[in-house]
């Protein structure tokens, strides 16, 4: 049982040492570890854990890393192989962070971060235009998906004080009543 | 007592982000300006840094806005609170797995919550890509065309075109970043 917990945690810190690019690129990774090479979970299974993961809150690769660490060894594994794919992370960030003043001094990197700028804007963009275009077109999608985006730029515009929070739990609100009755819609 | 806020702070961004790291960006934007912990280019430059290093961004933007607001203990507070949401439903879940994902209520509530969190994720990625290559913009007056960010962002845009296209291989986040740093110092100078 110990060998199993040690093994949860070194599987899932490697994962979180060589996933880059966010949730959805850790998948691939996860699989080959944790179900291919390990068979610790089947891979159907598994996919039914990235729809679960999908679907509630949090980063992906945390719901699957305590997932899978709980079925494997309760939750002494769960909390194995969550702390290992959250280590590397946190070292790496805490360490940055120490240098970041003295880094940012620099002219060349400061310059250097006015790029990189521009490159985070096209990614955060990128990710929402993916994820409206796999939205199923519907009126009530191509609403809620405009309202919600005109009241974020109305809080950073307008300097809004309301909380975003309120718009998941509107959209949730609104699913349930519309859908929640059945099979209609 | 920042220490609890950053505790509290992550723990509610943890609990509300719904479709990936990205999702929740327009959170922590929010709660990082309502606490006046970092100012915009401050907080673009940590998501560029977290975009580009290892593991889930999430994590990663926690870590390091609690490190910035209160060192190595603020960084702990802020990364437990930030996974605690997560870890505690999917324990919960893992007991019924099949169950919650058939039940209906659940479902109903997700398609809810899908556009809006797109939506929301689209239009911070528009104000932030505004902010960059509008001088002053949202402010009243003054607005005026940044034509340099344009420019990298010009090429940028280009590159990823022919790069997808022509090579037909997936433009990496870290190959933008990459990129997009050269571009930097290609346009600034050194």
């Amino acid at each position: 049982m110990r060998r199993r917990i040690v093994e949860l945690f070194a599987a899932f810190f490697k994962i979180g040492l060589f996933t880059f690019g966010g949730g959805y690129a850790m998948i691939s990774l996860i699989e080959d570890e944790v179900a291919r090479r390990r068979g610790w979970i089947g891979e159907e299974e598994l996919t039914e854990v990235f729809a679960v993961a999908e679907s509630t809150p949090g980063p992906i690769a945390i719901n699957c890393a305590t997932y899978v660490g709980y079925r494997q060894a309760g939750l002494a594994g769960g909390v194995a192989a969550t702390l290992g794919v959250v280590l590397p992370s946190f070292i790496i960030i805490y360490v940055i962070s120490l240098f970041l003043d003295r880094f940012m001094a620099l002219t060349v990197i400061a310059n250097a971060f006015r790029g990189i700028q521009v490159a985070v804007a096209f990614l955060i963009l990128r990710a929402g235009v993916r994820l409206i275009r796999r939205l199923p077109v519907s009126a009530v999608n191509i609403v809620a998906c405009a309202l919600a985006a005109a009241a974020v730029m109305a809080v950073n515009l307008l300097g809004w004080r309301f909380s975003t929070i309120w718009l998941i739990v509107c959209g949730a609100a609104l699913g349930l009543a519309l859908y929640g009755g059945g099979d209609r819609a | 007592m920042t220490l609890l806020v950053l505790f509290v702070t992550f723990f509610k961004i943890g609990l509300f982000t719904f479709g990936g790291g990205y999702g929740m960006i327009p959170l922590i934007q929010q709660e990082v300006f309502a606490h006046g912990w970092l100012d915009a280019e401050t907080l673009f430059r940590y998501i560029g840094i977290c975009e580009s290093t290892p593991g889930p961004i999430a994590v990663n933007m926690a870590t390091f806005i609690g490190a910035s607001q209160a060192g190595l203990p603020g960084s702990l507070c802020a990364t437990v609170g930030v996974v605690l949401p997560s870890f505690v439903i999917i324990l919960l879940i893992a007991a019924v797995m099949k169950s919650f994902r058939e039940n209906r209520f659940v479902k109903a509530a997700l398609r809810g919550i899908k556009p809006v969190v797109a939506g929301m994720i689209a239009a911070t990625g528009l104000y932030i890509a505004l902010k960059c290559v509008i001088v002053n913009f949202g402010a009243l007056s003054g607005m005026s065309p940044d034509l340099k960010q344009i420019g990298i962002a010009a090429a940028l845009g280009l590159s990823a075109l022919i790069w997808t296209k022509a090579l037909r291989r997936p433009f990496s986040p870290i190959l933008l970043i990459l990129l997009s740093a050269a571009l930097g110092v290609a346009v600034y100078g050194i």
